[in-house]
């Protein structure tokens, strides 16, 4: 879903990028405070296996493809933060080197994907992950659910820039219906190598799953009040 | 970079995406993503302007000059991972760093 050049009007682009040079700043500092000499390796490797993982479009439905944006596997993997960072530095680089995605839309596609879809995917997973019983098998259920969404939101957050700034005179309304229903059908992949991916390092390092640890933390904090007592 | 060989989960890691980048991608779907589809079936495709570097070395993911297509797509992809880690780690173990 990377957005070339010459789809949005420049101010519109110009205006997305001071917002996402916003959102990103604020994402330093909170990747910062939180990333520790233990985890910022991990947040390397995230960074390059969706780098990597982004290269391969699967087919959809006739003549259509998609590809994993990433957002909710990075924000289970290393929280959302280191996240955001994660998936604005795929970005530059895809644009910069291979000329993936425009320049002057880089904003654009920061904002989509980097800011919406990592928070919004995020935000899912925590709410599906309060819903389903608390143990380790809720962890890729709520991944799938929140990877899925994320797709269709952050089209239709393309959807939101169109109705800004598009140069083209196609109806919002048409734009939104196409984007919103070839998405779902990406996002059902999406889901799937985010709920893989996740159950894969929740097999063999479970300590390493942000969105886990937490949990784990506080099952610990539970088991251990109970034999205090 | 050390712990990319003593860590077995990292070094792991790593390998796969190499395995990804480097020889998966050959096999990717040539069919124009969603947006793409969308904006062809629609018909604001043709608002799209090439960006001011499609001409560069690794437009498209492949390289210039080589001809043979797998090698080409996943000589690229490598490179792209070679750029994602370095810059990935450098800002990640930056701001890692405790003043």
């Amino acid at each position: 879903m990377h957005i070339p050049d010459g789809f949005i009007d420049l101010p519109t682009s110009l205006a997305f990028i001071a917002v996402s040079a916003v959102g990103v700043g604020v994402a330093l500092k909170g990747a910062k405070s939180e990333l520790s000499d233990k985890t910022a390796p991990l947040a390397g490797l995230a960074t390059v296996f969706i780098f990597a993982a982004q290269m391969i479009n699967f087919p959809v439905a006739a003549g259509t493809s998609g590809h994993l944006l990433g957002g909710a596997l990075a924000a289970i993997l290393i929280g959302p933060w280191a996240a955001t960072l994660s998936i604005t530095i795929v970005l530059i680089l895809q644009a910069l080197l291979f000329a993936d995605g425009g320049l002057t839309a880089i904003g654009l596609n920061v904002f989509n994907l980097s800011l919406v879809g990592v928070w919004a995917s995020y935000a899912i997973f925590l709410i599906v992950k309060r819903i389903l019983p608390s143990n380790k098998k809720a962890i890729p259920a709520a991944a799938f659910i929140a990877a899925l969404i994320q797709v269709p939101i952050a089209a239709s957050s393309f959807v939101f820039q169109y109705a800004i700034g598009s140069v083209a005179t196609i109806p919002v309304s048409t734009v939104f219906t196409a984007m919103f229903s070839t998405h779902v059908l990406i996002g059902i992949g999406e889901g799937l190598i985010t709920a893989l991916t996740i159950s894969a390092v929740l097999a063999t390092r479970s300590d390493l799953v942000y969105g886990y640890r937490g949990q784990s933390r506080k099952l610990e904090i539970k088991s251990s009040a109970r034999s205090n007592s | 970079m050390k712990e990319f060989i003593k860590n077995k989960f990292l070094l792991g890691g790593i390998l796969v995406s190499i395995f990804v980048a480097g020889f998966i991608s050959y096999y990717a779907s040539s069919s124009p993503d969603g947006l793409e589809k969308v904006a062809e079936d629609k018909g604001f495709l043709d608002t799209a302007k090439d960006s001011a570097n499609s001409g560069s070395v690794l437009a498209d993911y492949g390289v210039a000059g080589i001809d043979n297509e797998r090698l080409s797509v996943g000589l690229s992809g490598l490179i792209g991972l070679i750029a994602t880690f370095s810059i990935s780690l450098l800002i990640f173990k930056t701001l890692a760093k405790k003043k």
